[in-house]
């Protein structure tokens, strides 16, 4: 029985907690959240110059080689600061798509950038406050050119290139062109940056095979899942362990508020659920890294306990800490505002429960 | 990441399964034979002679030193032999509160006579002990016990009642917390023996629970007298000695076996109508589905990163402290949703497959909930020793036990 992480990615995973415990301080998410920078330039550098984009990008694409499950307690730890940083849509989801479906001129132009860091990738499905479904998605490509438009985009700004969910299938396009039109949105997370994007007859090639496209996305969203499973991990833990520490300091009617029971068993509920989340995501990364056929259902779990953990212990954080938690001022908001971004970005629980037993029923099907 | 076994651990698997083909019966449908096991009249006879075998080759208790017929093993080959031997067709139970908790009490306080003349009828299954702690008025707050032990010569005589006594009715042995001094503080007046169930004055009377089932009994002594050559640990040390029990108490908690799940779920889903199709094609049905696949798998994987701390001869975290708290609700609710897709029908027995099943899940999570630790109790022990928030602040805790309302 090996069910854990090894002695050196471990060590991987201290390393890149020591960074960020240094240099992205809740300070810096507060100041992108306040500002108008696209993201924290010096986290991302120094995220890059430790490698982590290019953690699972194959050596002879420019990365490190490593496996998911370096990537997955990179992921953790990214997640536990909420940092500012084009982590979740360039070293996932673009970098992801890419390994999946791309050509291998696609992937030789853009992996050693995206591990270098000098382009950014993001992955645009949305459009509007709809799921996206075949029967309504509008963006549509032809010719070698995209019409349509995408929002909210995460990172769009900031991108260098972005797949794209067209009608008939994924396409790569170039946003530093004259056919594209980025505008900025604003979202609940003004941490992580959105815009929106229009496309009128830009340049693109597609990715994958024409009408393979929501097959490729399913795919891909099932490593996204596991990745963003361990970010949000971190993130309820991170969320948990501010709502102890306040309730270790917080005095009322004589006495530290974290020694009610009303309290305790809140924060009790919390370690439970991230307990949960964190097993199945554990599997998730194992089936990730051996390319196990229980990933899919895997990735679903962990999806589902991941999300739950993490908007449970990000708003019970804003509830133990009472009024003040519920100001700009305090910290608490940050993990509230990641952990529905998070939750919404590659489906949400309704849709990935449907999912799970959807994959449920094939499996007993198999058996 | 694997789930495989170490090559030291596979060798063991591998004798393990020899030597149970050759012994026992292997299972062909786990879960019915799960409950036909349950309904045989000499289950305990049965299960004696079992535990004999078991004893005799070395696989019954192997953590335990080699003097106490163990095998000075680390707890990872325990668990693999436990793994193999679920697989198998063999009656189980009754030993795990003797040999998991009263057995290591007596090793930490009896002499090596007592030990000698003790240990191994247990391990062998010839003795069968029980553990006399809940009172009716010290359920959670078992220190709060009102059981007298007094001194009498050279003998103590223990007067009072206990309650919740898991196989009292056929235990042999019990090891018993008594108050001996109720004019200091509840936890500091205490003090643990043990004793026969045989001794005089000693009365057991079964109770009947709300699912028709009699585990548990209420324990009465009346002038019950012991010598003084039974106490376990000092006088007034009594706490300290219930604290050793109850951490054995805390290794020896595991999930419930052979109860119904996601599979069984699925099938009555599968097969029943709901709405205009069958019921697994509703929405909510397919989310509450998904919520206690995410929790089973959850438990299972969270039990395999305790086992890879064992494997690897490190000290498990405290994980697996969330396996009773999320286990016993869903236990309930799970029954109590199955009956639900079933309609009216669903508070009949045995019109469909598995319905007495989750019937039995459904009342049975009622007291699961209650057993071992409630879950508030064990939501206390997460903040507290996990979380390091504070203890509760005890009002009792200072004042003299007589003093107490």
């Amino acid at each position: 029985m090996n069910f854990d992480f090894s002695d050196d990615q471990k060590l991987l995973k201290e390393q890149i907690a020591k960074f960020l415990t240094d240099k992205c301080p809740v300070k810096v998410v507060r100041r992108v959240l306040d500002g108008n920078e696209a993201f924290a330039g010096e986290v991302w550098q120094g995220l890059v110059d430790l490698g982590v984009p290019g953690i699972a990008i194959p050596e002879e694409y420019g990365g490190l080689g490593l496996s998911p499950l370096e990537l997955c307690v990179a992921a953790e730890e990214i997640g536990r600061a909420a940092a500012p940083v084009p982590f979740d849509t360039s070293v996932v989801l673009a970098t992801e798509a890419l390994k999946l479906a791309g050509s291998d001129a696609q992937k030789k132009k853009w992996l050693p950038l995206l591990a270098s860091g000098k382009a950014i990738g993001t992955l645009a499905t949305a459009e509007g406050a709809q799921t996206p479904r075949p029967s309504n998605v509008r963006t549509l490509f032809g010719g070698g050119r995209l019409n349509g438009k995408k929002v909210p985009v995460a990172d769009g700004a900031a991108a260098t290139f972005a797949i794209v969910l067209a009608k008939n299938g994924l396409v790569l396009v170039e946003l530093d062109q004259k056919g594209v039109t980025r505008t900025p949105v604003e979202t609940i997370d003004p941490a992580r940056k959105h815009c929106e994007i229009t496309f009128t007859d830009a340049a693109a090639e597609p990715l994958g095979a024409e009408g393979e496209g929501w097959r490729l996305l399913e795919r891909l969203y099932d490593a996204a899942a596991v990745y963003f499973a361990f970010a949000q991990v971190g993130g309820a833990e991170a969320a948990m362990y501010m709502a102890r520490d306040y309730a270790l300091q917080r005095q009322a009617f004589g006495r530290a508020i974290g020694s009610y029971q009303a309290i305790k068993h809140k924060l009790a509920d919390c370690y439970v659920k991230l307990e949960l989340a964190r097993s199945n995501a554990y599997y998730g990364a194992m089936m990730l890294s051996d390319g196990g056929a229980d990933l899919p259902l895997a990735a679903a779990a962990a999806r589902i306990a991941a999300t739950e953990a993490y908007d449970f212990a990000s708003k019970e954080n804003i509830q133990t800490h009472g009024g003040i938690g519920f100001t700009w001022e305090a910290d608490t908001q940050f993990h509230l505002r990641r952990a529905r971004v998070l939750a919404l970005s590659i489906g949400g629980p309704m849709a990935w429960k449907d999912k799970l037993v959807n994959r449920l029923e094939q499996k007993n099907v198999m058996a | 990441m694997d789930f495989n076994d170490t090559p030291e651990e596979a060798a063991f698997r591998k004798e393990v399964r020899t030597w149970l083909d050759a012994n026992a019966t292997r299972k062909s449908d786990d879960k019915a034979a799960f409950r036909a096991r349950n309904d045989d009249p000499n289950l305990l006879a049965k299960a004696k002679a079992w535990q004999a075998k078991k004893a005799e080759a070395g696989y019954a208790r192997m953590t335990w030193p080699k003097a106490f017929g163990g095998r000075g093993a680390s707890p990872i080959l325990q668990v693999i032999y436990q793994q193999e031997e679920s697989n198998y067709l063999v009656p189980l139970g009754f030993f795990d509160i003797g040999l998991g908790m009263c057995i290591p009490t007596m090793m930490a306080y009896a002499s090596p006579e007592q030990l000698n003349r003790y240990v191994k009828p247990a391990l062998h299954g010839e003795e069968i002990w029980c553990q006399l702690f809940s009172e009716p008025a010290a359920g959670s707050d078992v220190a709060g016990i009102r059981t007298r032990a007094e001194k009498d010569g050279d003998d103590w005589v223990i007067n009072g009642q206990k309650v919740w006594t898991s196989g009292a009715h056929y235990c042999d042995y019990g090891i018993v917390i008594t108050r001996t001094d109720p004019s200091v503080p509840k936890h500091q007046g205490l003090t643990m023996f043990f004793l026969s169930m045989k001794t005089p004055g000693v009365e057991v009377r079964p109770i009947k629970q709300i699912s028709g089932g009699a585990n548990f009994n209420e324990v009465f002594f009346t002038d019950v007298r012991i010598p003084d050559s039974q106490r376990l640990g000092k006088v007034g040390e009594g706490w300290k000695a219930a604290l050793t029990t109850l951490m054995n108490e805390r290794l020896a908690v595991g999930l419930p076996s052979g109860g119904l799940d996601i599979d069984e779920l699925m099938e009555l889903a599968r097969d029943t109508d709901l709405d205009d199709g069958p019921a697994i094609r509703n929405q909510q049905v397919r989310g509450k589905i998904a919520d206690w696949y995410v929790q089973q798998q959850g438990l299972k994987l969270t039990r395999y990163r305790t086992l890879t701390a064992l494997s690897k001869g490190q000290t498990p975290g405290p994980e697996s402290s969330i396996i009773k708290i999320v286990a016993a609700p869903k236990m309930q609710d799970m029954g109590a949703f199955a009956m639900e897709i079933m309609g009216q029908g669903g508070i009949m027995k045995e019109q469909v497959p598995h319905a007495a099943g989750f019937q039995a899940q459904w009342i049975g999570g009622a007291g699961f909930r209650i057993a071992g630790g409630t879950d508030e109790i064990l939501r206390n022990i997460v903040a507290e020793r996990v979380l390091g928030l504070p203890s509760d602040v005890r009002v009792d805790k200072d004042i003299p036990f007589n003093k107490m309302k």
